[in-house]
């Protein structure tokens, strides 16, 4: 049976905090369950689902529960970086159909800035019995140089430049400038962009993304339950995952997940890319970005450097408004994981309430994916398209 | 400058699934595992084929010369380095580093062979340099 319209997205909250020296990681995962019941108009004893991350402390769901003091019968942790969100607002899409479960409440929460994490380029020792360690460790991957050869060799296969990537950002400010809790609001230009220091060749401090504490949470439930409450009504019609890595050495670091997928959330939801309104696309770095454009179908592979140029991601101004919050790029990226803040803001847009300076008119049908992971090795994808009823 | 210090998890030689790749970058050679039931060559090293899961797998030795696949030097670190992923002539793609070039003249698609390099445990690894 298929998933499409089995839940409603009826709680979204983001935390306004950027950065939290005075609270725990577990304490803002549970301002952000409070925030987002408060949203829907529901009280923690109506939650009987709970759905988290990696960012989650300790076993994850065994010990947030146990802090949130919530009584569910249904659990998931799958963690696939910073697009868990969205695989988990399709695996609380199953468990209600299943009967799992009537409300699914899904968290997020970091504060690596508090703590000081050197996020993108700090080499950091895993365990040696992860099979790949060994033959990767000794060569300094990082968030950064993994993102940034997918960029070198897009640059290479498709000629993309750095001045296409350089948009990705200027329209990301755009929107920020408008967000009074984005980190970074000031508008850049393209050259401001290619004009940063260099961090790992060829992305510049510009084509990265913001660090910063803080979180959000969802809450999905059962359409009954869904149309009971006095929110505006935003239906999951379509969600797709799919994990990509080196396929033993045939490695291709031009294409995501996404490419899988995304056809099958919009498969499921019998929508097709040029349908969409507004796209929360997840923005690590601005390469990240151009590769999901072109895999989820809003261009051609290899044209994604055309199609984020000139402002074409600008509400107002270009065919597809992307990240009108300021995405990751300019306002949060919290718990290094960007999956969430893509999922809440698609639902403003599709309730009409994103900023007024950026809200897309008659944003009924959204979509919001994210990567998780390292591009330039093995990362999972995961999308979610909305519909508002 | 200081050239990086090279890090290694573990210890190389006490997993028996890919102690030949250590013992094989210690005597100067890259070690590829092939299927053989498919005869296709696959990285990073298992004890299982990948396209399989038989443990029909055998080792041989690599010409040590590829092209580039891909690179970033990572300028923020001190001193730089430059990652890449190399295309082994064998048709298979393997993470390494690029060293004793200057990386600002690399191109992708150069011809590059294979130096190992030590690493800080003493054990060795395979680095690119351009052919």
């Amino acid at each position: 049976m298929s998933l499409k319209g089995a839940g409603y997205i009826v709680g979204a909250w983001e935390h306004p905090t950027r950065k939290a020296t005075d609270k725990s990681v577990a304490q803002l995962h549970a301002e952000c369950a409070k925030g987002a019941l408060d949203d829907a108009g529901l009280t923690k004893d109506d939650v009987d689902g709970y759905f988290c991350a990696g960012d989650a402390p300790g076993m994850g769901p065994i010990n947030m529960v146990d802090y949130m003091n919530l009584n569910v019968r249904h659990i998931d942790s799958t963690d696939i970086g910073g697009s868990s969100y969205q695989m988990l607002v399709g695996h609380a899409l199953e468990a209600i159909q299943a009967g799992r479960c009537n409300v699914a409440l899904i968290t997020l929460a970091g504060r690596p800035r508090s703590e000081g994490q050197a996020t993108g380029t700090a080499v950091r020792a895993g365990n040696p019995a992860q099979p790949d360690m060994q033959f990767e460790y000794p060569y300094g991957p990082v968030v950064a140089n993994m993102y940034a050869m997918c960029a070198a060799r897009h640059m290479y296969q498709y000629g993309t430049t750095s001045e296409q990537l350089a948009w990705i950002k200027v329209a990301a400010s755009h929107h920020a400038q408008y967000n009074e809790h984005a980190m970074l609001r000031n508008v850049v230009t393209v050259e401001d962009v290619v004009n940063s220091p260099m961090v790992s060749t060829p992305l510049h401090r510009l084509d990265c993304c913001v660090i910063s504490d803080g979180g959000g949470a969802l809450i999905v439930t059962k359409p009954e339950i869904a149309k009971s409450l006095k929110r505006p009504l935003v239906k999951v019609i379509g969600v797709g995952e799919h994990p990509k890595g080196q396929f033993a050495g045939q490695v291709d670091l031009t294409y995501s997940g996404a490419r899988w997928s995304g056809p099958a959330a919009f498969e499921m939801a019998g929508v097709k890319p040029s349908d969409i309104k507004y796209a929360s696309i997840y923005d690590s770095f601005t390469i990240t970005v151009l590769m999901q454009l072109e895999d989820l179908g809003f261009c051609e592979k290899g044209q994604g450097g055309k199609f984020v140029q000139d402002g074409n991601l600008i509400s107002g101004q270009g065919k597809l408004p992307f990240n009108t919050d300021g995405g990751g790029l300019c306002s949060n990226h919290p718990a290094n994981r960007g999956g969430i803040t893509k999922i809440i803001e698609a639902v403003r847009q599709a309730r009409g309430e994103a900023h007024p300076k950026v809200q897309v008119p008659n944003a009924n049908l959204v979509l919001a994916h994210g990567t998780g992971g390292s591009l330039g090795t093995r990362h999972g994808s995961s999308t979610v398209i909305l519909e508002r009823e | 400058m200081a050239e990086r210090t090279i890090g290694f998890v573990g210890d190389a030689g006490s997993n028996p699934e890919t102690k030949p790749y250590w013992d094989g970058c210690n005597a100067g050679k890259l070690m590829l595992t092939r299927c053989k039931d498919t005869g296709k060559v696959f990285t990073y090293p298992r004890g299982v084929s990948p396209f399989t899961l038989s443990a029909n797998v055998e080792w041989f030795e690599a010409k040590g010369t590829g092209v580039l696949y891909s690179y970033s030097t990572m300028e923020r670190a001190n001193p730089p380095y430059t990652i890449a992923y190399v295309t082994l002539d064998e048709g298979t793609t393997m993470m390494t580093g690029i060293t004793d070039t200057d990386a600002s003249k690399l191109k992708i698609g150069q011809k590059v062979k294979v130096v190992f390099k030590d690493t800080e445990t003493g054990q060795k690894v395979p680095f690119f340099t351009p052919a």
